[in-house]
């Protein structure tokens, strides 16, 4: 990933680098008991604070904030409209749904179970909702996120149905923010699959670019459409499902990231993938650590801190283009 | 070349090809004409395995295309389409390497580099190469569709309507690279509406009318008044000028 | 067939009569002790239902004419979450105590003074300046709702467990049991918008054509958005502190009344989304409390039909 960066001047490269390990370094010593690197030296509680909890956040955060940045820009290539991202195609409300349905039927089930078939529903319910979208016209842009809203919803109402036959509807509000604060040792090992899901996408970066140009576009060119779009379509189901399953919903990463790297950089996946990886990890550990300052010793869930931060700036964006269509 | 054989296909209750059968000569220039909704655009696409046909089949060398594998029919067969917009914010170069994509599955060599260089130069990119394809005008970007067609470096090429677009310069231009590309052994299938760059650049003409082949032929055969005037229903003139068949409306 | 025919010719008179016989079995069905003990326990709720109904449903019709689309409601433009965000921050800036000893007349209006404000702000900026861009409108609108959202998710965050529960109950939406110390300003209000726009209603077939041809044909377009935006958002708001917060409940009923109604004339759609609003609140409760005895609430089956006919139309009509 990072000798991919070339396309920046390596020195650019090596100081991009180095200011995520600086930032997420200093985000290890951000928290309610007070960890200073000297004291790891000489207190033995202070290590174990760093391992148990501090390093999995930081660890978790940098992992979600890659693969969802990726999710977004391959959803958005997939279904060529720049205003698509995973948290707004109702995968949060298919993995509340079926956290719901395992507590009514399996009311025993470990968390590993519940989480490993909450991601089951949420892979099902992003996967409807891309093959409904795919049966939308391109050119209707605003359709997209308004039809992933209101899928959120049916699939919430269903939820809320359910929820409130065995009376968990307080459970639904904590699902669906995006929070890091639960983020100790062993809480977080699903994240890795999204980690890994990502480096994965980026041996077809070529092979999704050449989706982008379109269906007909990527057939004369010989690439097997249908293989790719369903290979974009898992990838992008099971990083959403992941981390709405261990992290909740964060609003925001995968939409405003790659538009932003595309403004600058294009859209040549081979260039532009590695800078949406970091960009979503720089974001994400920025906004994780506003949240757990601004408000210290109390925390905003990072979710909310990225509603606000992100509806700036993806208001910025839609107004700093001449139309939003080539936003 | 390539040929088709009852290519029959309806939607919804249309019938946009009537069993047509034609004949694409190889190493030659073949113009596809025609008034609107005649079934040209459909007929191309169907050869190049876009569309699929209700029944007939299409041959590329005598085998037919539903053999090829996805990736070795692009290296015998590319198509440009009318409408390809393209929404990634991609440059210049980058979409016409993806031309090579057939070939070297994006493992870029020194050779691909030398196919998209020339391209480039041929189509008077060179300069622009490195601009976003968004900051283009249409004439451009029609440039840069062709461009990344021709750096496919299939030996048919269908092309759909190439001169949109394009000003009277780089349309003669076009014509110019398409004549010059058939020098070095491919054979083009070129839908044009202008009966006049048929007549100029054409070798061999295939006139279709409301889904069905209405004739074919080399291209003296076609220019001919009586026929043309029937195919568009439209009363057609031809004079010559410099030795050269002209057709005239008014 | 002739039965049919008739019913075809006189829908608004049916639709009428059967509406009334439906709003007078939600009131004695099942009542077995005294009737004026049900009356005076069941009436109110009605009228609140009906006056909710009626709000909603117009408010929607006249959203989807201003901005010449039939999938558009106030709620998706983000107007839901502006009143959470404004109940959510009246309890954060005032302490529950206050919040709950205030007068609720006087909360009532604050509320409703507040909503229509920022709500016409919002909206004549989105609908009249960025007519010519309806990607960017919407995407506005949608991108509001989120960060509107967000800011309460903030908000409540710091909140004592207490405040947080009067936010809850007051951000979920309720039919069973209605404000009644509002029912008399609230008909009140509805009712004069409901006239007014009747008033009107010529000139809102002008401007259902758009925003050009509507100058064109000598509308003063950007005066009467004004005043019909202000008219969505006092009846929005009017409703929502009766009933709370309702997505789909408009578009359920206006893509009824469409269907039902043989013309695009407002002098006839105006009267059918208060029949149809009021056959969909009083209908569902009804059929669900009555006669299938479901625990589960009514807004959340709302919630769920309206979206999937949201769903439906857009992927029958773009195909």
């Amino acid at each position: 990933m990072i000798a991919s960066l070339n396309v920046l001047q390596p020195y650019k490269c090596y100081m991009a680098v180095f200011l995520l390990l600086l930032f997420s370094f200093a985000s290890l010593f951000v928290g309610v008991i007070e960890l200073t690197p000297a004291s790891l030296w000489s207190d033995p509680e202070a290590a174990w604070l760093l391992a148990a909890s501090r390093l999995p956040r930081v660890l978790s955060v940098l992992l979600t904030g890659t693969s969802l940045a990726i999710a977004g820009l391959v959803m958005q290539v997939l279904v060529q409209n720049r205003f698509v991202e995973p948290a707004t195609a109702g995968s949060g409300q298919s993995a509340v749904l079926g956290i719901i349905l395992v507590t009514l039927f399996i009311p025993g089930a470990s968390l590993m179970t519940k989480m490993g078939l909450a991601s089951v529903t949420a892979l099902l319910g992003t996967g409807l909702f891309l093959l409904i979208v795919r049966r939308l016209p391109v050119q209707e842009t605003y359709l997209v996120p308004l039809v992933g809203i209101v899928y959120g919803g049916v699939v919430g109402a269903v939820a809320t149905w359910l929820a409130w036959q065995a009376d968990l509807i307080q459970l639904i509000d904590i699902w669906l923010t995006g929070e890091f604060s639960g983020m100790i040792r062993g809480r977080y090992d699903f994240l890795w699959i999204a980690g890994a899901l990502a480096v994965f996408s980026y041996f077809l970066a070529d092979q999704f670019t050449i989706a982008s140009l379109g269906e007909d576009q990527a057939r004369n060119l010989g690439l097997n459409y249908n293989v790719m779009m369903a290979i974009g379509l898992v990838l992008v189901s099971i990083v959403t499902a992941v981390t709405v399953v261990t992290v909740g919903v964060i609003p925001f990463i995968g939409l405003i990231v790659p538009n932003i790297v595309s403004r600058w950089r294009g859209d040549n996946l081979r260039h532009s993938l590695p800078l949406v990886a970091y960009s979503g990890a720089m974001l994400t550990l920025l906004c994780d650590v506003v949240g757990r300052v601004v408000i210290f010793p109390y925390e905003v869930p990072v979710g909310s801190v990225f509603g606000v931060v992100g509806a700036f700036i993806t208001l910025w964006l839609l107004y700093s283009s001449p139309s939003a269509k080539r936003a | 070349m390539i040929r088709a054989v009852d290519l029959t296909l309806t939607i919804s209750g249309h019938t946009i090809l009537n069993k047509v059968s034609v004949d694409v000569p190889k190493n030659k220039v073949t113009a596809l004409i025609g008034p609107n909704g005649a079934g040209k655009s459909t007929l191309l696409h169907t050869i190049a395995r876009l569309t699929k046909q209700d029944s007939g089949q299409v041959l590329l060398d005598n085998r037919s295309i539903t053999d090829f594998e996805n990736k070795e029919l692009a290296r015998h067969m590319s198509i440009l389409r009318q409408d390809s917009a393209i929404g990634s914010r991609l440059k210049v170069r980058d979409l016409v390497s993806f031309g090579r994509y057939p070939h070297n599955q994006g493992r870029h060599s020194a050779s691909d580099d030398l196919v998209v260089d020339k391209v480039l130069v041929d189509f008077e990119l060179d300069a622009l190469a490195e601009r976003f394809l968004d900051t283009l005008s249409g004439g451009q970007r029609q440039r840069a569709l062709l461009a990344m067609n021709f750096a496919q470096d299939a030996e048919a090429i269908l092309l759909d309507e190439p001169l949109n677009n394009l000003d009277l310069s780089h349309a003669r231009q076009l014509m110019h690279t398409v004549k010059h590309y058939v020098g070095r052994g491919k054979t083009f299938v070129v839908v044009l509406h202008d009966l006049n760059y048929a007549a100029r650049y054409a070798d061999h003409i295939i006139a279709m009318k409301q889904g069905e082949v209405f004739a074919a032929g080399d291209t003296s055969s076609i220019f001919n008044e009586g026929l043309l005037s029937d195919l568009y229903e439209t009363p057609i003139e031809i004079v010559k000028v410099n030795g050269l068949p002209m057709a005239l409306s008014y | 067939m002739i039965y049919l025919n008739f019913l075809k010719r006189f829908r608004v008179l049916t639709l009428t009569v059967f509406v009334i016989t439906l709003c007078l079995v939600y009131l004695w069905q099942g009542a077995d002790g005294s009737t004026q003990f049900i009356l005076m326990f069941r009436l109110p709720t009605l009228i609140g239902l009906i006056i909710a109904a009626a709000a909603i449903g117009v408010s929607t019709l006249l959203f989807q004419t201003l901005s010449g689309n039939r999938i558009l409601t106030p709620s998706l433009m983000g107007f839901d979450s502006l009143y959470v965000l404004l109940q959510t921050s009246m309890i954060f800036f005032f302490s529950t105590l206050d919040y709950v000893t205030l007068s609720v007349h006087w909360k009532f209006f604050g509320e409703l003074a507040l909503m229509t404000v920022l709500s016409v702000l919002l909206f004549s900026t989105l609908l009249v300046r960025l007519q010519s861009d309806f990607s960017r409108m919407i995407l506005t609108g949608i991108i509001f709702g989120v960060l509107f959202r967000s800011v309460s998710g903030f908000m409540t965050r710091v909140m004592s467990p207490n405040e947080y529960a009067v936010v809850q109950a007051s951000s979920y939406a309720r039919f069973s049991n209605i404000n009644e110390a509002l029912l008399g300003y609230a008909s009140v209000i509805v009712i004069v918008c409901l006239v007014l726009v009747y008033l009107i209603s010529r000139k809102l077939d002008v401007m259902a054509l758009g925003r050009d041809m509507a100058i064109g044909l000598g509308v003063n377009y950007n005066m009467t958005a004004f005043q019909v935006l202000t008219i969505i958002a006092v009846m929005v708001a009017t409703a929502t502190a009766l009933v709370g917060p309702v997505v789909f409940l408009g578009l359920l009923i206006t893509s009824l009344v469409y269907r039902v109604s043989a013309t695009q004339r407002h002098a006839s759609l105006l009267p059918l989304s208060v029949l149809l609003g009021v056959l969909v609140l009083v209908g569902g409760q009804v059929l669900l409390e009555r006669v299938l005895q479901m625990q589960v609430t009514l807004s959340i089956v709302i919630e769920l039909c309206g979206g999937l006919v949201f769903l439906y139309l857009i992927l029958r009509q773009k195909r």
